[in-house]
């Protein structure tokens, strides 16, 4: 025994030290993290964000750097700070401020103090950052905008706040990510990929030179510029067009879906969110709760369409063959159904047969119509059913998915949409008239609207919209545009549509908004609508809705127009899309009288009414 | 008489094994920029180099001399060794606080790394010569104040650290036949020492007024109760326990107390003065199952852990070579020490027992402090880990003592009575 207990003592010490060698190496991981933490800085190096570009090689969007004052707490020496204030031009309240929120975000990594400088006060900055210790500056690449519109399709870029942070590694305090429009429909295209440098530290934290000879370093890839669908040239146009007026403009090119222009009024100069007074000019915008700058109305106004609806009216009464062309409905000012409801029409010759009752945008007409379509089946249910499928063929009903972060789905009602209204099989197409002219349950965006008609511009299909047009050259390659959405309906069914949307120019409710030389066809439409003012429920003027495209034989652009309380289709919308049109196609306005009577008429008292706190009249 | 044992080549093997990766774990602390090739003197691993190549001619030098000649001269040795440590008092250099060292030149000596050598030479001498009797107390005390002298004689410098590995020469005696009780009595001594740091006397009185109660509960049946012992265990204990109360709190320096609240895990300061563990622990446990790879420790590069290519040399190991270099190095300590061990106890010559236990003693106190002390189970003491740290003295102070032993081991059938 005496013998062996050294031993014994030897071992036993040896396996206590592998057991705590263990311990330490191989299953407490926490040592792993210290020690990067301690001997492993790393500093970002950021790319370049890609250009934007319209369709014809325009730039809109470039970059311009802008410098981040940094800090990493612990590393904070006593300072100036007066001085140092006075260099950043801050106060010393705010500097203290910024530098307490840092530090309890994080002591060891870097928080953002001062945000984007411009470059003439780096340049000042820069030989007296030495004396600030724990203080640096980041270059970073902010955007510099080559043209005051589009806003809300360029959309905007911004720090990266802590949710986005905690959910995404790739971004860190400080990094800026796209928000709104293609900036953050395209923010992993557009922001290329950063550049990380490991630096080794000794224990005075001094840096002693690269992490394992920079073998984990990484260059920084410049984001990939891109082309949009965009016209630049129609889209400024647009945005003038609908100066002083609320609403949107949507125009595609049928024949391959782009979005052409997507105006949305009022807007904002999209250099307002750009540098230092980014956050001040966005809680202004954001806080015009009259104006919402912010909201697309293009992509997120949803409304009853009114008359254009009629269209897709005749062309279902069509395929579903309850009605022929040649067949004529005849109207008293508008008809009386049920005990006692009327639906009232405005003074037309009579009777009309399918073309004309759209060019004179007949109520009787069409729903008359409606009510032969839901009635060809057994029951209303399923008549609505089957009127919706057609409907939803059009992109209509649901979020359309176009490439673009915001929207509205619209609503298409089914039937049983009406059951739960009606329950117990209590309903009859008579109790969904409306639907048929466009009101009623129906409710649309203006871009599902231009989208709607560029498919009865196509004769029955369409590409669904998109902003995208190349990836540094490449064009764009998604399925979801490239290929072709069928509608319900047959081509030939569209001939006599699309003939009444003629002759809604020849003779019907648009003659005198004809350009010279081209062919074209549309349809007008009203909206009532309606606000709470102190929970009560007012109308206020309808809105003015218009779709059109042109030329009538091989489309180039169909557009719908959209403005708040335009009163009737065809004074501010059916002008709007009439001088767009003549805009995109001939690039000259020839009607200069048109176009002075649009950029000289406001709606701005119209929009004061509600506010006034006065009683006030609508549609006069 | 007519043939002589051979060297052990195993003992030789393990030793340049562990020579060689202590140099090569040495070149990746002490690497910096300024570094020109392997072989470079003003760096600290191209001065180990040099160590290194020197040891090989001591060793020779030990080799030659008769095997004779170390049980014949050791207590002039001892002598010579002592007064090299009284002339510190006179001559010595002070570096970083200790005043250990006598400069020659660009080089220093540390003369109590090998005074180990010579007080186990001595040692073994004592207890060899056949009218010493370990189980007297009279020469119990001899061979303590042999031991104790050159241990006396570096605490102040102040040395503490090499000063306890003097305990090491508990090995010997113990297998020379010192009773055990003197173990017993330690270990009791130790446990209510680190019992009382961590509870407070209070509970260590009560803890043994308990204990005492529970034994004499086991042996109520013998007629024998003997209630006289327990009483003085009582109050042998709680005298301890309340002095070394007074002395931990009265007598020791705020950083004595440190060191020992650090490592009882009663303190957590990895600023101040716990940051040496910290790091060290951090460099250790960063390296995995196979580490960093060399010369790519971060906290090695980084100079974070203090002493690294000293007393801290083994958590670069731990950094850059991870679970397995540092398995590697605790199996070659232990495979060198029982190997020792084993050879001491094949030995005819009494003196070359002792010495060899006395080896095997200071081979394990070290590696036990020091590697103990970087993984964060001891408290700091500091004390280079034989054969590995950087160093001159320590180097050839263990090469010393190593091949003395080899030599007395080649030699061990030329033994004449």
């Amino acid at each position: 025994m005496r013998r062996v207990l050294p031993y014994i003592l030897i071992i036993l010490t040896g396996f206590i030290f592998l057991g705590r060698l263990l311990y330490l190496q191989v299953f407490d991981d926490s040592f792993e993290l210290l020690s990067q933490s301690n001997a492993i800085k790393i500093e970002y190096d950021y790319p370049q964000r890609g250009y934007i570009f319209d369709r014809n090689g325009k730039l809109l969007v470039s970059n311009q750097p802008s410098y981040d004052i940094m800090a990493i707490p612990r590393e904070v020496k006593p300072f100036d700070t007066l001085e140092f204030a006075k260099l950043l031009s801050v106060t010393p309240k705010q500097l203290g401020e910024q530098l307490d929120k840092a530090k309890i975000y994080s002591p060891r990594l870097p928080s953002v103090i001062v945000p984007q400088l411009t470059k003439s006060e780096y340049a000042y900055l820069q030989e007296k950052m030495r004396k600030y210790k724990g203080f640096y500056i980041q270059k970073r690449s902010s955007r510099d905008y080559q043209v005051e519109m589009a806003a809300n399709v360029l959309g905007y870029i911004s720090e990266a706040n802590q949710g986005e942070i905690n959910d995404n590694a790739y971004y860190k305090a400080g990094d800026l990510i796209g928000r709104q429009g293609v900036e953050k429909q395209y923010e992993e295209i557009l922001r290329g990929v950063k550049g990380v440098k490991y630096i080794q530290k000794d224990r005075f934290n001094r840096e002693i030179g690269p992490y394992k000879n920079g073998v984990y370093d990484t260059l920084p890839q410049k984001g990939k510029d891109i082309t949009l669908t965009l016209d630049a040239k129609l889209q400024a146009y647009g945005e003038r067009l609908m100066q002083n007026k609320h609403g949107g403009i949507v125009a595609i090119e049928p024949t391959s879906g782009e979005i052409l222009s997507l105006v949305t009024a009022p807007t904002y100069d999209p250099s307002l969110l750009v540098g230092r007074k980014r956050s001040r000019n966005f809680t202004k915008l954001w806080y015009d709760t009259i104006n919402k700058p912010l909201i697309d109305r293009s992509l997120q106004a949803m409304y009853p369409p009114g008359s254009p609806f009629k269209a897709l009216t005749g062309l279902i009464a069509l395929q579903e063959k309850v009605i022929s062309t040649k067949e004529r409905i005849s109207c008293h000012m508008g008809f009386s159904y049920g005990r006692s409801a009327r639906m009232g029409c405005h003074s037309h010759p009579v009777p009309l047969s399918m073309t004309p009752a759209l060019a004179y945008s007949c109520n009787t007409y069409f729903a008359k119509t409606y009510r032969k379509i839901i009635e060809k089946y057994d029951s209303a249910p399923e008549g609505v059913n089957a009127w919706h499928d057609h409907l939803e063929s059009f992109g209509l009903g649901n979020f359309l998915g176009y490439d673009l972060p915001i929207g509205q789905p619209g609503r298409i009602p089914d039937g049983d949409y009406y059951d739960r209204w009606y329950p117990g099989n209590r309903w009859t197409a008579t109790y969904t008239l409306s639907n048929g002219i466009g009101q009623g349950e129906i409710a649309t965006t203006p871009i599902q609207l231009a989208n709607m008609t560029a498919a009865i511009a196509n004769r029955g299909w369409y590409y669904t919209p998109h902003i995208l047009k190349e990836i540094e050259g490449d064009p764009l390659k998604n399925s979801k545009f490239t290929e072709k959405k069928m509608t319900t309906i047959d081509a030939e069914n569209f001939e006599p549509i699309i003939e009444g949307m003629h002759d809604v120019y020849n003779y019907g409710t648009a003659r005198s908004l004809q350009i010279p030389g081209v062919e074209i066809c549309g349809k007008t439409g009203t909206a009532e609508n309606y606000i709470k003012i102190d929970g009560e429920k007012v109308q206020l003027t309808d809105h003015s809705i218009f779709v059109a495209f042109a030329p009538k034989d091989n489309p180039e652009i169909a557009i719908a127009v959209f403005v708040e309380n335009g009163r009737w289709g065809h004074r501010y919308g059916g002008r709007i899309a009439s001088l767009m049109i003549e805009k995109y196609l001939k690039e000259e306005i020839t009607r200069t009288d048109l176009e002075t009577w649009i950029l000289n008429h406001s709606l701005e008292e119209e929009y004061a009414k509600p506010y006034t706190g006065e009683p006030f009249k609508i549609n006069q | 008489m007519s043939k002589k044992g051979g060297i052990d080549w195993l003992t030789v093997l393990l030793f340049l094994l562990l020579v060689a990766f202590g140099w090569v774990n040495i070149y990746s602390a002490s690497l910096n920029e300024t570094a020109q090739g392997f072989f470079d003197l003003s760096q600290i691993y191209g001065r180990q180099g040099l160590f290194i190549v020197l040891s090989t001619l001591l060793i020779i030098f030990i080799l030659a001399l008769e095997a004779k000649f170390y049980e014949r001269f050791a207590s002039v040795i001892y002598l010579a060794s002592l007064l090299s440590l009284l002339g510190l008092f006179v001559f010595g250099k002070t570096i970083s606080g200790a005043t250990s060292w006598y400069a020659f030149g660009g080089f220093s000596i540390q003369p109590s790394e090998f005074a180990k050598a010579a007080t186990a030479l001595a040692l073994a001498k004592f207890l060899s010569d056949t009218q010493t009797d370990i189980k007297r107390i009279k020469h119990q005390l001899g061979a303590f104040l042999i031991i104790a002298l050159p241990a006396l004689i570096i605490i102040p410098q102040p040395d503490p650290g090499s000063a306890l590995v003097y305990a090491a020469f508990f090995f010997p005696l113990y297998r020379e036949g010192l009773s055990v009780a003197y173990l017993v009595i330690g270990l009791a001594l130790v446990s209510t020492f680190v019992l009382t740091l961590l509870f407070g006397s209070p509970w260590v009185i009560g803890g043994s007024i308990f204990l005492a109660l529970l034994i004499l509960f086991f042996n109520r049946k013998k007629k024998k109760k003997q209630i006289g012992r327990y009483i003085l265990f009582i109050v042998l204990t709680s005298i301890f326990s309340l002095s070394v109360n007074y002395i931990f709190n009265s007598v020791f320096e705020q950083r004595h107390r440190d060191r020992f609240n650090i490592v009882l895990g009663k303190e957590v300061d990895s600023q101040g003065i716990g940051y040496n563990t910290n790091q060290s622990k951090i460099a250790i446990g960063s390296g995995g199952w196979t580490g960093k790879g060399w010369t790519q420790g971060t906290q090695t590069k980084g100079n974070f852990v203090p002493e690294q290519h000293t007393d801290y040399i083994f958590s670069t190991v731990g950094e850059e070579w991870g679970f397995a270099g540092s398995a590697a190095i605790v199996f070659l300590f232990v495979a060198l020490t029982l190997r020792i061990l084993f050879l001491a106890e094949r030995q005819k010559s009494q003196f070359s027992r002792v010495y060899g236990y006395s080896l095997a003693g200071i081979l394990f106190i070290h590696f036990l402090i020091n590697i103990g002390m970087v993984i964060g189970i001891f408290p700091t003491v500091g004390i280079p880990l034989p054969f590995f740290s950087y160093g001159g003295s320590g180097l050839w102070g263990f090469t010393i003592l190593l091949f003395i032993f080899v030599k007395l081991d080649s030699n061990r059938k030329n033994y004449q009575f």
